[in-house]
């Protein structure tokens, strides 16, 4: 059954919040979600989230670049209209291919990052025009948000969480 | 505090000893060939039937550094022995300089990165710092040696150093490297030489002393460490013009009519790969034998990181040369890659594998990076590569298409590997492996990735 009701913590301290996350982590609680107004390093270490995958596309997304790089100077220089590249002998792709290396580099690096950042943002369900997630507006500005669900263990979380420095603890009914 | 271990001592010593009595022993023979052992070399070897596709070859890229060998059509037979049996007698003053300049560019590029490291007062790699003064402590003998070889192959390896080549009175008499004797001459050559190695020995030399007397500095006393930045941030300047006209001196001239404006940048990429690489090499040698144990996996994974980034920073400088002049194709240019193409095309080929494809492969997972044995596998790969690469930088010139990896090449690099080992892990032993005075040292002990 998925909790409704849920604990925020706010912390004002990224350092803070971290020594948190190992504490809660420590005393075998689970922790839904954690705003930060920047990327804290190695806070997905301490969460214990699963390692990113997005190296493995990234460098898929490139073969693919230089996949259509190639095949697309084959089709425009060779096929389609052949050209006199500098006196060289034309009408073979693997005897011109220095002068395409530029291009096959720039489009396996353009296919990977602009694929990437695309798959970053749907993956991250973040498309225009989409409303903020974010519970609390202070997290874009100088604060950290902990959210925890509640398993009838609300007291308990209570104590835990202002002994870890928290600044603000809420608890909000998610149903509402 | 590492100790200079037995084993290590007698591994040198037998490396070198071997490689000594390798390249001794194809030095005496390659003397004992005479112009009639060529000959008849020759037409064995033109019975085999392919002979006159490199015959031609070599033709074309002979033409412009030596110049009576067109002209003379009617005993072009006695010409062209003649000419091989130079190159065969150049080939181990070559391969004995290939290996000599090999090993001192590593200990050059660790001199840079680690005046690099100062300069920009970097927090990771302190914890290195004692293992790269090690390895800097080549930069002295193998550079002194690299020019003791030079002078001593003279013309074997420099055409230029031919006096007949700049009089005009001798049929031997080339008007480009006349024009050119200003600059390149052996007075001069000497001269540039023992100031370069000076002012690298010298920052080498305050670059120890002070790290070392920062370690015995009272607490809050950083004076050394700032002595320490400056001259660093001035040996940089001095050393990215005095490699530039070392390479120039002492690679580039092997080609006297060739030149290319990013040669230098192009060395120092190589130089950098190899000078990273070693340091990974040694850092994980010393971490195996329990030393070294506040190094962590993260500074493995910075090294290779940069072994990963500067083998990528050498293929675009490779290619940024080649590719303006295979676009170009003007005949006094493209000579030196036809040359390379046509009689070095494995070597050629092969090393952009070994220093691109292998090490951009192996690398690339940023896991990998942290795995010890990877780093070493990756590590062996580019370093032989970066040899070839020196190879191919000099041996066309010198000998043609009498090219082999043999034994005056093999002996060669035993004998400077052995040295290279002796006094970089002497000078290792020296001193403790912590230069614990560093103000950046508790920052490096707590680096984590």
């Amino acid at each position: 059954m998925e909790a409704s009701k849920v604990i925020h913590a706010i912390y004002n301290d990224d350092d803070v919040l971290m020594n948190a996350v190992k504490k809660v982590k420590a005393a075998k609680h689970q922790i839904e979600e954690i705003y930060t107004p920047f990327p804290v390093h190695g806070l997905d270490k301490a969460m214990g989230l699963a390692p990113t995958r997005l190296a493995i596309c990234a460098f898929l997304y490139g073969c693919v670049g230089l996949a259509v790089s190639i095949l697309m100077m084959n089709f425009i220089m060779i096929e389609d209209w052949p050209q006199d590249i500098g006196g060289k002998p034309s009408f073979s792709y693997l005897e011109n291919m220095p002068a395409f290396v530029p291009i096959m580099f720039e489009l396996t690096v353009f296919f990977a990052a602009h694929l990437m950042v695309i798959t970053f943002f749907l993956r991250s369900k973040m498309w225009p025009f989409k409303n903020a997630e974010n519970p609390d507006p202070r997290t874009t500005d100088d604060h950290f948000l902990m959210e925890l669900p509640i398993n009838g263990n609300e007291a308990e979380l209570q104590s835990l969480l202002s002994e870890t420095g928290a600044v603000e603890i809420n608890v909000v009914d998610k149903a509402n | 505090m590492y100790t200079l271990s037995n084993r290590l001592k007698i591994v040198s010593i037998i490396l070198i000893i071997v490689g000594a009595g390798l390249w001794g022993t194809s030095y005496y023979s390659s003397h004992h060939v005479t112009i009639d052992n060529v000959k008849t070399m020759l037409a064995e070897e033109a019975s085999h039937g392919n002979h006159d596709v490199s015959h031609a070859a070599e033709n074309t890229h002979h033409n412009d550094t030596d110049a009576s060998h067109a002209e003379a059509v009617d005993n072009h037979g006695d010409e062209h022995a003649e000419h091989v049996m130079h190159q065969i007698h150049n080939r181990p003053y070559s391969a004995l300089y290939v290996a000599a300049l090999f090993f001192m560019m590593i200990a050059l590029g660790v001199l840079a990165f680690y005046a690099i490291q100062f300069a920009a007062q970097a927090g990771w790699s302190p914890l290195l710092f004692r293992v790269m003064e090690g390895i800097t402590y080549y930069v002295l003998p193998g550079a002194l040696i690299v020019v003791a070889v030079a002078v001593f192959a003279g013309d074997h390896i420099f055409v230029w150093m031919n006096p007949d080549m700049v009089n005009p009175e001798s049929d031997k008499f080339d008007k480009l490297v006349a024009g050119k004797s200003a600059w390149l001459n052996t007075t001069g050559f000497v001269i540039r030489a023992l100031v370069f190695i000076g002012g690298w020995s010298l920052y080498r030399f305050y670059a120890r002393k002070f790290s070392l007397a920062q370690d015995e500095a009272p607490e809050g006393d950083r004076s050394n460490f700032k002595k320490s930045f400056r001259i660093a941030a001035a040996f940089l300047v001095f050393f990215i013009y005095t490699e530039s006209i070392m390479s120039w001196d002492w690679i580039m001239s092997v080609d006297p009519h060739w030149f290319s404006t990013l040669f230098g940048w192009y060395v120092f990429a190589g130089m950098m790969v190899c000078a990273i690489t070693v340091i990974a090499l040694i850092t994980i040698y010393l971490k195996s034998k329990g030393l070294l144990e506040k190094v962590n996996d993260s500074h493995i994974h910075d090294l290779a990181k940069f072994m990963f980034g500067f083998s990528i920073f050498w293929t675009y400088l490779w290619f940024s040369q080649f590719m303006l002049i295979w676009y170009s194709n003007i005949p006094e240019e493209v000579t030196y890659f036809v040359t390379r193409i046509e009689d070095y095309n494995l070597p050629f080929f092969g090393m952009i594998a070994l220093n691109f494809l292998f090490p951009l492969l192996l690398l690339m997972n940023s896991d990998y990076k942290r795995i010890p044995w990877f780093v070493v596998l990756t590590g062996i790969v580019i370093l032989a590569g970066h040899y070839i690469d020196v190879f191919n930088m000099i041996m066309p010139a010198t000998v043609g298409d009498r090219w082999f990896i043999g034994m005056p090449e093999i002996g060669s690099i035993l004998f400077f590997a052995g040295l290279f080992m002796l006094i970089v892990f002497y000078s290792i032993s020296k001193q403790p492996l912590t230069a614990k005075g560093n103000p950046f040292i508790k920052e490096s002990e707590h680096f984590h990735y």
